[in-house]
């Protein structure tokens, strides 16, 4: 052992300093920021296409030179070096200060957004009206709060896209997998729904980007959404019929083969802000496992409350327009008890034993009021199926979780809780195939046998918050509802430990002790001795 | 019941006591004056280079070891009286105890170089270490890392994080060639200089150099010529720490001799880890080995001894894993650095030369002996189950795609690998 020696040095770590070059990347970056900064506070542009395309591209060619000179100097592999010591990465000051920006700049988009500049019933001004130009390019109309923020979305998901695929360079599964959530993002979230509004200009807003399925677009079925989606003709149609599809065929059958990751982490916007903008953040989460006993209460709770809303809403509108609807509220209100019962009742069949007593408990006194509160309100004649008015219920959802929770928390929180706070603690979208994966998916993330060293990179990389650890150096394989399947942990691993797999359901979550290293005799001593043990 | 003291608490003795608790009642005591919590020693490279903080290398979260009544204790112990059944502790008091592990790990080897103990001077093991490695090396433009095995290449990524220019001095006529045959050595040599590390090959140390303040400011090869650097550190190997044993009655060598059971020559008294010393080695295993798992394997053993029967260490066929820069290395089974008179080696590299396999198999039987894999995964119980059933090294070339481990689509190179084992001379 060493003796101990004060440390004098007042020299920050060297991985806080920046080369000249990305200074300047900095500075084109920053500029182009500066410009909307200029158009918010009502500076007029004279040619306001060329100025937001100064704008964009300042910030996009920033980042692509910032990341080369960042990573391509040195051997592709891990890329960590002081993220727990950069202020921006470890809950400094850049860190709270990003975050509170974030924050603010979320209640004013969903709150305030004539503070922006939008406004309903005039002219565009401010950074709302920089926008205009593209707005009307792409789908004919002026700029609305939300083409902005989707237009920087989009652009936030590519360039840091770019800036992911780099770092991750060595690694084949992060460069497919971050390519499908830039192109998901730029097409189907993007391009694809402006284009399909600017041809179909008479139409009324309903929902155009295919992979956005409910509950995640909480309003799919909401009475003014299935009112313009059955007024809007084929494509209205195709996108009721085909979010239908996703929600009972396509979804369950990818996720059986490859876990929630084939949405999660290689489709979702909100995953693919994650992963590429919320990637300097993932290692933030809290990996406690009191931080798990509140995400497992949050999220299933978050995901109660949007069938239940649902359900309400679905009833209303079918009570309210029953010449709109190929199926009446009666059978629907049949409909939904059987399907919560189905599902609440096959998990309990078929799956209780992985499950533990909590779960199981809840699980079964969650489905016995739903059910029973639908049919009892069904029968009274009540025209709530769950007591309160499903516009109440529905506009608290849509601000608690649909703007405050999704949008506020889960971006504004990157700096300083992960990026995946939204995923993990929120989405209901994550809690329903989360359910699925851990009861009935082929994917697990494989331990290889005894070679894990607890060294901890993986808990630390998992944006989710999961302790990967506890399971790897047991030899256990990692089955979690959480898990999105975004890889990094076995990317971290410097032992080359962990695979994500789909693979048989037997023994899916098998342990591999007896590859800890122990002779085989000893490990067949052990389970004799768990076996004794149970009998006694 | 009974009191179980464990000295140390590092994976061996933490191990221990987690089944000791498992599979009893008795109480239980871990001493340790490294830190207060049992953390991955593996990983404090990590907490320097900023990819995590030092909590973050504890697997265990502090209050699991009141829920599962395993006492820690924050001393020294300075001293073992076997015939009382008691250890001396350095803060004063002393312990009883009916069972006693020793679990104490390692210390950097210093083979007597003049400046060794010098200010500036470090080894790299401990969580002290760590710290003094943070504290003098702010200010640091030149280290010099001296041996050339796992410790050094991590205490040279280590610096290379914070842009430290290194100097790492390597006896050896390539790198770790002592364990890696030449294709293997040479291909991380390579790498290590890709990193513009300033790597001396064939270039031991001669002595330390001080300056006015006693500090450490300088090496000099045993080539003669001297180095400038603030920070030196020490890595050729370690040895057992087991200094506070001596005069114990305990039996020593290098290590604390143990028997298969891992009992001592004292009755009551074992020792597992790095610290433990086998009479004989265990086939081709050293009699000392510090590796993270045999010391988990030991503590698990051990555990089974004591509270249900006695149960023989057997730790299973060989294997091990590291991590050079960037490069990732696995190894099954034996493979030595030079082939054994049954033995031929097989040797396979990527053009990239960034990635190699090597198959070691008896020349008469084919049987597989072995493998190093360099920047591909492989998976261990394939390995495992390959070498119980003594199959042949044509079953692992014809079920190699199933022995892979790499993450999906990364380049597959089983068929390469395949021809270039079968192609006709």
């Amino acid at each position: 052992m060493s003796p101990n020696i004060i440390n004098l040095s007042v020299a920050q770590h060297a991985s806080e300093q920046q080369s000249s070059k990305q200074k300047m990347a900095l500075a084109i970056g920053l500029s182009g920021l500066f410009i909307l900064v200029l158009a918010l506070v009502n500076v007029q542009f004279s040619n306001k296409a060329l100025w937001l395309g100064i704008s964009l591209l300042a910030m996009v060619v920033g980042t692509i030179i910032y990341a080369n000179d960042l990573y391509l100097h040195h051997p592709a592999g891990i890329k960590n070096n002081g993220i727990w010591f950069k202020s921006l990465t470890s809950k400094g000051t850049l860190g709270w200060s990003i975050s509170i920006l974030l924050t603010l700049f979320y209640v004013v988009i969903y709150w305030y957004p004539q503070y922006l500049g939008f406004h309903a019933d005039k002219e565009n001004t401010g950074l709302i009206a920089l926008f205009d130009p593209l707005s009307a390019l792409l789908n004919g109309h002026t700029a609305t709060q939300w083409f902005v923020y989707g237009t920087l979305y989009t652009v936030a998901i590519l360039a840091l896209g770019y800036k992911f695929i780099l770092k991750y360079r060595h690694s084949k599964y992060q460069i497919v997998r971050t390519i499908s959530v830039m192109f998901f993002q730029l097409a189907f979230a993007f391009l694809i729904p402006e284009i399909l509004a600017k041809l179909n200009p008479e139409k009324a807003y309903f929902v155009k980007d295919i992979k956005n399925m409910w509950p995640l677009n909480y309003y799919m079925f909401e009475d003014w959404h299935l009112k313009s989606m059955l007024a809007g003709g084929d494509l209205g149609l195709f996108m009721l019929l085909f979010g239908i599809a996703m929600i009972f065929v396509i979804s369950p059958v990818l996720t059986y083969f490859y876990g929630k990751r084939w949405y999660c982490s290689w489709v979702c916007g909100c995953g693919g802000l994650a992963e590429t903008a919320g990637d300097s953040f993932r290692h933030l989460s809290d990996k406690s496992i009191k931080a798990w006993e509140f995400e497992r209460w949050s999220i299933h709770l978050v995901l109660v409350f949007v069938v239940v809303s649902t359900i309400s809403v679905i009833y209303s509108f079918l009570s309210n327009n029953p010449d709109q609807s190929i199926i009446s509220r009666d059978q629907f209100a049949y409909g939904a008890a059987a399907l919560l019962t189905a599902v609440v009742g096959s998990i309990f069949y078929f799956k209780r034993a992985s499950l533990n007593k909590d779960a199981q408990y809840t699980l079964a006194a969650l489905g016995v009021i739903l059910v029973c509160t639908l049919l009892l309100n069904y029968f009274w004649g009540s025209a709530n199926l769950y007591f309160i008015d499903s516009y109440t219920l529905r506009s608290w959802y849509g601000f608690a979780v649909g703007a405050a929770f999704s949008g506020v928390i889960g971006v504004g929180f990157y700096p300083l809780m992960g990026s995946r706070v939204w995923c993990r603690f929120g989405c209901p979208m994550a809690a329903i195939l989360g359910l699925q994966q851990r009861l009935f998916s082929k994917f697990r993330i494989t331990t290889n046998g005894g070679q894990c060293i607890s060294c901890g990179n993986c808990s630390n990389a998992c944006e989710m918050g999961i302790d990967v650890r506890a399971y790897a150096q047991k030899g256990e394989n990692i089955v979690r509802a959480s898990c999105v399947g975004c890889g990094i942990c076995s990317a971290v691993c410097p032992r080359g430990v962990l695979k994500l797999e789909n693979g048989a359901l037997e023994n899916r979550i098998n342990s591999n002790a007896g590859l800890l290293g122990n002779d085989v005799s000893l490990v067949a001593m052990l389970e004799n001795h768990k076996k004794t043990e149970r009998k006694s | 019941m009974q009191h179980i003291i464990i000295i140390g608490n590092g994976i061996a003795g933490i191990t221990a006591a987690r089944h000791i608790r498992k599979l009893s009642d008795h109480q239980i005591t871990v001493i340790s004056a490294e830190t207060d919590y049992f953390f991955s020693r593996t990983a404090l490279m990590y907490v320097y280079m900023g990819h995590m903080k030092f909590e973050h290398t504890q697997p265990y979260e502090n209050t699991f070891w009141k829920d599962n009544k395993i006492d820690l204790q924050n001393d020294f112990v300075s001293s073992v009286d076997t015939i009382h059944k008691t250890i001396h502790l350095k803060s004063g008091g002393t312990r009883a105890y009916d069972k006693l592990i020793i679990a104490t790990g390692s210390k950097s080897n210093k083979f007597g170089w003049p400046g060794q103990d010098l200010p500036g001077v470090t080894g790299l093991y401990s969580k002290q270490d760590l710290d003094y490695i943070e504290q003098n090396s702010a200010n640091c433009k030149r280290a010099v890392v001296v041996g050339g095995g796992l410790i050094g290449i991590e205490l040279i990524e280590m610096l290379l994080s914070r842009n430290i220019a290194t100097t790492f001095l390597v006896r050896e006529k390539s790198f770790w060639d002592a364990v890696l045959p030449k294709g293997e050595s040479e291909l991380i040599g390579r790498h290590i200089r890709e990193h513009g590390i300033d790597l001396k090959l064939e270039t031991g140390l001669q002595e330390i150099v001080a300056d006015q303040n006693g500090r450490a400011k300088a090496i000099v090869t045993d080539k003669g010529e001297t180095i400038d650097c603030e920070l030196v550190g020490l890595t050729a190997g370690v040895s057992p720490n087991i200094d506070f044993l001596k005069n114990s009655g305990i039996e020593l060598g290098r290590g604390v001799k143990v028997n298969r059971y891992l009992q001592t020559n004292i009755e009551d008294v074992y020792a597992i880890g790095d610290c433990a010393e086998q009479h004989e080695a265990i086939g081709n295993r050293r009699p000392i080995e510090a590796v993270w798992y045999t010391g988990r394997m030991m503590g698990e053993t051990i555990a089974q001894t004591i509270c249900v029967s006695p149960v023989r260490y057997n730790p299973g066929h060989w294997f091990n894993s590291a991590k050079f820069l960037d490069i990732e290395y696995q190894t099954y089974g034996w493979v030595f650095a030079q082939p054994k008179a049954n033995e031929t080696h097989f040797y396979w590299e990527h053009p990239s030369g960034k990635k190699c396999v090597r198959f070691v198999y008896d020349t008469n039987t084919r049987a597989f002996i072995g493998i190093n894999v360099f920047g591909i995964r492989m998976r261990h119980q394939f390995f495992d189950k390959v070498l119980t059933e003594k199959q042949s090294i044509d079953y692992v070339m014809e079920h190699l795609s199933a022995a892979n481990f790499d993450p999906e689509f990364f380049a597959k190179h089983e068929t390469d690998i395949k021809n270039a084992f079968y192609q006709p001379l």
